[in-house]
């Protein structure tokens, strides 16, 4: 099953090989990740996100706690989270699909960041399945190229005082 | 007062309590070992590589329990060192190494004996640290011994590049560290030891399995008070030996691939698994998915990534084994009723009848070659009243020893467990004996691993270090060999050594004393002559070329089903498969 991790981490060279290093070293998948300073800059936020079964995803959120640069690790599957992506997405646009690009550009709220006479820039910001359902409509236009932020995510705060929390897992040794 | 970074350095590692430095030298050290070479509180032990600096660091803190201290140049010897880092990483030894780095304005640059030698070891160290300015570098220094030696300990690396050695600031060493993110769990959950206790007094057929970890957190007289008083046997891990007296009656010895019939029968058909400070290795676990199938599992480790890695547990303890066996105690001491020993009978004389129907044996012919058991056997009665530190290499002589050689006192065991490192075992016991000059230091040796760090003879003979090496010549890669035997239908690639070289005349090349001893009935007084020298030696042994090591279960086997000796046919196959190798020899030698 997919979890979104969210993990933070001190904002010094060679943390973010460590986390990297700890997926790859132990064959855990990362379908994204995405990274930056956060409020106190001593610190950078990364969401990542990755798959795994009980017992693996157990395994990725304590080795992760390992990891001495990493400060707090949350998953935010434990609760309700708000999740959110961005693409910048390059499309060709013949003369007569530009109208068909801004159509769809228009149904999904996504803005027109740059034109030329063949190309319209078109930045998305959604959850994953809007993004990815933008592209599957731009694509019989022609995509020239394609860049997306990776998801971020940030857990919900509760509407009730006694709806449950995303638990930070114990950090040990 | 402004003082150097190499003055820093020897200044934070007096405060940290360092009195043996392991190292080699290159550029960009020079001015590190400059300024050791011109004082007296901590002494350089000149190695001849730096794996053997590596390993002597970890001899030493594996004995003393102190963090060891190497210190290598860039480059090649970053690249030379990383194996004993890695060995010690899988190992859990408190080590730190420093290496020296190119300019701060170079790297990155390719330079002269550039490595990364950050990127190099992050897979294989607890943590590592690039100094890039001399007002970190005693803050570093601080943290680095702090990360080694707390937790579940490790390896730390120091990347200390030269111009960060030869600038000046002025000195303050910390008193405390703090790290957000490094703070090791030590009590256990009161209410999880509890539980444990609980499962404890209602088993009918409990077993202790217990790992390095009793070792590293010093709780050996706790385990043996919870093994006695609930009647427990134990089974140790290879890295645990010596964490309960070996000799003990509540002992099985050893469990695991190469592990005593009783040990292996006992775990598979226990109620209850207490695994203290252990990690459920494969060589342990056999199949995980028919490990003691009849067992709930409590687990104590400090780490809690070794617990549920491989194997469910049902009563998991996050803490200190120490402190969570003190706690256990208390609260059985208090709570335990009715007579344990009488609830326990049925599952002892399970226990007994197992340990009669196969016990350890070997048979040592009057007349015919030592067996390798047999010297082991007899170096364990002629020394155990010495309680020597006894370190080895890899193989099957290593798994000998770990059957016959019943250590009494933890921090006597040097063996290189998970990376099996095949010439470990001499430089460690330097390490060792550098720690205790007046210890007797037995290293057990293998012909093929002791020739990857013979080398360090010339140190051990320069630093007048007396460690007693016994090498069990089978002139082959014995393990591989009996692998061969069993699952390669007996064709021995790359397996047989020949008889090279001859070791009594290396050890006196080097200025050792080399010893030969050929017959059964020259074994005790061999090994008596070797004691009597006060200098380092060299014993070669000739041994029974094709003795193999049992019980085996077969990688990926089951615990209760092991291989108990040879398969009928092994004999003829051996010797067709020696006959082809040493023709092959002739043709080498001919051609
Ligand atoms: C550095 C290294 N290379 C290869 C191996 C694989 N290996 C395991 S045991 C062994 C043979 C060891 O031979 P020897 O030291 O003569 O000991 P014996 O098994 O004969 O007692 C080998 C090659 C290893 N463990 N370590």
């Amino acid at each position: 099953m997919e979890h979104i991790i969210s993990v933070t981490l001190e904002n010094k060279s060679g943390a973010l090989s460590r986390v990297a290093g700890l997926f790859s070293g132990r064959g855990f998948n990362i379908e994204s990740l995405s990274v930056a300073p956060t409020l106190d800059p001593s610190m950078s936020m990364m969401t990542l996100v990755t798959s795994g079964d009980d017992r693996i995803i157990e395994q990725i959120l304590k080795q992760l706690n390992k990891v001495i640069d990493v400060i707090k690790v949350v998953d935010l599957n434990e609760s309700d989270f708000v999740e959110r992506e961005t693409a910048l997405i390059k499309v060709h646009t013949k003369p007569e699909d530009r109208a068909e690009a801004l159509r769809i550009a228009d149904i999904f709220r996504a803005n027109v960041v740059d034109s030329s006479p063949t190309s319209y820039t078109i930045e998305v910001t959604g959850d994953v399945k809007k993004v990815e359902a933008i592209i599957q409509l731009l694509q019989p236009l022609g995509i020239k190229e394609l860049v997306r932020t990776g998801r971020i995510a940030i857990a919900r705060e509760p509407v009730r005082a006694a709806s449950s929390h995303a638990r930070p897992v114990a950090k040990a040794t | 007062m402004q003082l150097s970074g190499a003055e820093i350095f020897v200044e934070s590692l007096k405060r940290e309590g360092v009195k043996i430095i392991f190292g080699l030298p290159g550029g960009v050290v020079l001015k590190i070992f400059d300024v050791l070479h011109q004082q007296k509180d901590i002494q350089l032990i000149l190695t001849r590589h730096e794996q053997g600096a590596g390993h002597m660091a970890e001899g030493y803190a594996k004995a003393t329990g102190r963090p060891g201290v190497a210190l290598i140049t860039s480059g090649p010897g970053m690249t030379n060192v990383i194996t004993a880092l890695a060995d010690a990483y899988m190992d859990s030894v408190p080590i730190v190494c420093f290496s020296g780095q190119v300019p701060t304005a170079l790297i990155g640059n390719d330079a002269f004996q550039e490595a990364d030698n950050v990127g190099l070891s992050r897979p294989c160290t607890k943590y590592n640290f690039l100094v890039k300015d001399v007002n970190d570098l005693a803050q570093t220094i601080k943290e680095a011994f702090y990360i080694a030696s707390t937790g579940r300990p490790g390896p730390v690396l120091v990347d200390i590049p030269k111009d960060v050695s030869m600038n000046k600031t002025s000195f303050k060493y910390p008193d405390s560290v703090y790290i957000r993110g490094y703070n090791p769990t030590y009590e256990g959950s009161k209410w999880k030891i509890k539980q444990a206790a609980e499962a404890i007094m209602k088993s009918r057929r409990p077993i202790l399995y217990v790992g390095g970890g009793v070792i590293f957190s010093g709780a050996s007289e706790e385990l043996r008070e919870l093994a006695e008083m609930s009647h427990i046997p134990v089974d140790m891990t290879l890295m645990a030996l010596g964490a309960f007296p070996g000799d003990h009656p509540l002992s099985l010895g050893m469990l695991g691939m190469h592990g005593t019939y009783a040990a292996n029968m006992a775990i598979h058909y226990s109620d209850l698994v207490i695994a203290v400070g252990a990690r459920f290795d494969d060589r342990v676990t056999g199949k995980v998915s028919e490990f003691c199938p009849h067992a709930k599992i409590i687990h104590i480790d400090i780490d809690p990534t070794s617990i549920r890695k491989n194997i469910h547990v049902d009563i998991p303890i996050v803490g200190d084994c120490k402190r969570v066996l003190r706690e256990l105690n208390n609260v059985l001491r208090t709570t335990v009723n009715g007579d344990q020993k009488e609830l326990r009978k049925p599952w002892w004389d399970q226990i007994n009848a197992w340990k009669a129907e196969h016990p350890l044996r070997y048979e040592q012919p009057a007349d015919g070659r030592i067996k390798p058991q047999y010297l082991i056997d007899r170096l364990y009665h002629l020394t155990k009243d010495r309680d020597p530190i006894v370190a080895t290499d890899v193989g099957q002589h290593q798994m000998w020893t770990a059957q016959f050689f019943k250590l009494t006192s933890p921090r006597t065991w040097l063996t290189s467990g998970g990376l099996g490192t095949m010439g470990f075992g001499f430089p460690a016991a330097l390490g060792a004996q550098a720690a205790f000059r007046n210890r007797l230091v037995l290293c057990i040796a293998g012909d093929g691993s002791i020739q990857m760090n013979s080398q360090e003879l010339a140190t051990a003979v320069v630093e007048k270090l007396p460690v007693k090496v016994f090498i069990i010549s089978n002139q082959f890669h014995g393990m591989v060999r009996q692998w061969q035997d069993l699952f390669y239908e007996g064709r021995y690639a790359a397996s047989y050594l020949h008889q090279f070289p001859d070791f009594v005349k290396l050890a006196e090349a080097y200025g050792a004393v080399g010893l030969r001893i050929q017959t059964p009935n020259e074994v005790d007084d061999g090994i008596r002559e070797a004691l009597s020298i006060d200098r380092p030696v060299f014993v070669d042994v000739p041994v029974d070329q094709f003795e193999n090591c049992y019980p085996m279960i077969p990688a990926g086997g089951c615990n209760h089903e092991m291989l108990l000796q040879d398969p009928p046919e092994l004999r003829e196959r051996q010797a067709v498969g020696l006959k082809s190798q040493q023709e092959g020899k002739d043709r080498i030698l001919t051609a």
